[in-house]
């Protein structure tokens, strides 16, 4: 299972707690974890990604093994330690500064 | 129970304050939707239970949040008829945060309009400004949205459809934004006639349609701004708000960037009602419930200065449908006080007498049972109010 970390305003509107677990089928990758969280969870589509591009929202960042993969192409494979599950991918939201 | 419910939008979450007729005391519920941005909060007159809320975000964009109990519980529409309320994780299914240009044949060639160096930009969106449900269906709302264009659900709000002939009417490629962003801010429905519809936007003016929003035509002769190139262009004017009384629906009132105006003729032709005024700029504008030439504004010092002139917090009424007004002090501060009053954060209700309520970027929500005469705090310390709306409960 992959272990995805949601930023606390997600968590609240998906209404979940800790970590969100999913399954991917295949060679996970960034575009098929979104689609995967997105289908568990519908009320997150369009809060990480927009609706039409499917473009990540500026302002939300990727995370994983130490590595910012925000800028990976979305069918970038995500590296083996997220789909194993021993490593958390990171949703994050950009400090507002200040 | 009988008596008011205002509905407040904040910078940092939506409360609910409910008193009973005599508006003295009051219960202060919140907050709903911690922490996100709640720019409208507006219930259904058909159904006082019905309420809809815009929740947007600069991180995670926008949400669109109802409750069919006046606001006990709340939930994302966006479900097909007959589906399940939940996946079978348990999880609820709602999705109705898509607001997508239309992009049909009608609507593709009008996907730019001016951007601040004078080229031309793409439409993109950013979030609801206001939300309208309609006089009579509680599942139909308007909702006027930043880039300017106006969308309607019919659904109760599981799915939205731009009425694409308002950006499609010609001047769209002329709007432009002010610093505030180009907003669709204020929907008015003509209560006698639903099908005529009038919107104002920032920075490109009013605009009417009488067809239930598919055709529109600016309504903006008579307005004179001097900070665009001709003060008297067909479009470019900043309005911030405009207000009717039910009763008169050719009637209409506005306060622009500078000056408070007014039309009766459904804004064919607009006069400035300014008058004795100590600054004409500001953002509220509404109408007495029960007395159609009784409006209410809140003078700003300047669009330099977003705060009331001289530390001193004055709403200024007319009954004689401007020109002139007086200034109501009674329980508002009139020391050091420097907070500004947003565009939809001013309301009457509808009890005898009239009440009045605005909201203030300090966090103030004051409340008036006497029609403006006496003013009083409803709560002090929330966070900035974007938007106050009140109901009167059967």
């Amino acid at each position: 299972m992959i272990r995805v970390v949601l930023p606390y305003h997600l968590r609240t509107l998906a209404r979940v707690d800790g970590e969100v677990q999913l399954a991917v089928e295949g060679a996970p990758s960034l575009r098929s974890l979104l689609d995967a969280l997105e289908e568990r969870y519908p009320m997150l589509r369009g809060t990480i990604r927009d609706h039409g591009t499917l473009n990540r929202r500026p302002f939300l960042r990727y995370f994983a093994c130490a590595e910012d993969l925000s800028l990976e192409p979305p069918d970038s494979l995500l590296p083996a330690a997220v789909t194993s599950g021993a490593e958390p991918f990171l949703i994050v939201g950009s400090i507002a500064g200040g | 129970m009988s008596g008011v419910r205002v509905l407040v939008g904040t910078r940092k979450g939506a409360f609910i304050l409910t008193s009973d007729n005599a508006r003295k005391k009051w219960n202060v519920n919140g907050p709903h939707f911690a922490g996100w941005e709640i720019y409208h909060v507006k219930g259904s007159p058909a159904d006082p239970n019905r309420i809809y809320v815009s929740q947007t975000s600069g991180w995670f964009g926008q949400i669109i949040q109802r409750s069919d109990d006046g606001g006990k519980t709340w939930f994302q529409p966006g479900l097909k008829p007959g589906e399940p309320t939940t996946n079978p994780q348990g999880m609820p299914m709602g999705e109705s945060n898509r607001f997508k240009y239309d992009t049909s044949p009608s609507g593709k060639p009008l996907t730019t309009h001016q951007w601040y160096d004078g080229t031309q930009h793409p439409w993109e969106f950013k979030r609801v400004w206001h939300l309208e449900p309609s006089p009579n269906d509680p599942n139909t709302v308007y909702a006027g949205v930043e880039d300017a264009a106006i969308f309607r659900t019919t659904d109760g709000g599981a799915s939205w459809q731009e009425l694409a002939g308002l950006r499609g009417h010609g001047t769209g490629p002329q709007w432009a934004p002010g610093a505030g962003g180009m907003g669709l801010h204020t929907i008015l429905i003509d209560p006698n006639n639903p099908k005529r519809i009038f919107v104002a936007i920032s920075s490109a003016g009013a605009f009417r349609s009488e067809d239930g929003g598919q055709n529109w035509r600016p309504i903006n002769k008579g307005l004179k701004s001097e900070y665009i190139p001709d003060p008297n262009a067909e479009v470019g004017h900043c309005v911030h708000r405009i207000a009717m009384h039910p009763s008169r629906p050719n009637t209409l009132f506005m306060q622009k960037h500078w000056d408070v105006l007014r039309t009766d003729d459904s804004g064919d032709s607009w006069h400035e009602v300014s008058g004795n005024l100590p600054t004409d700029f500001g953002f509220v504008i509404d109408v007495h419930a029960h007395e159609p030439e009784t409006i209410y504004v809140v003078p700003i010092k300047s669009d330099s200065e977003h705060y009331p002139m001289d530390g001193k917090l004055r709403v200024y009424r007319s009954r004689t449908g401007g020109t002139q007004w007086e200034a109501l002090t009674n329980g508002l501060p009139q020391s050091d006080c420097y907070v500004n009053v947003l565009r939809d954060a001013m309301c009457v209700d509808t009890l005898t007498p009239c009440g009045v309520y605005f909201g203030t970027t300090g966090g103030q929500v004051y409340a008036s049972s006497d029609a403006g005469d006496s003013w009083a705090p409803i709560v002090r310390d929330l966070p900035a109010v974007l938007s106050v709306e009140v109901q009167k409960l059967p």
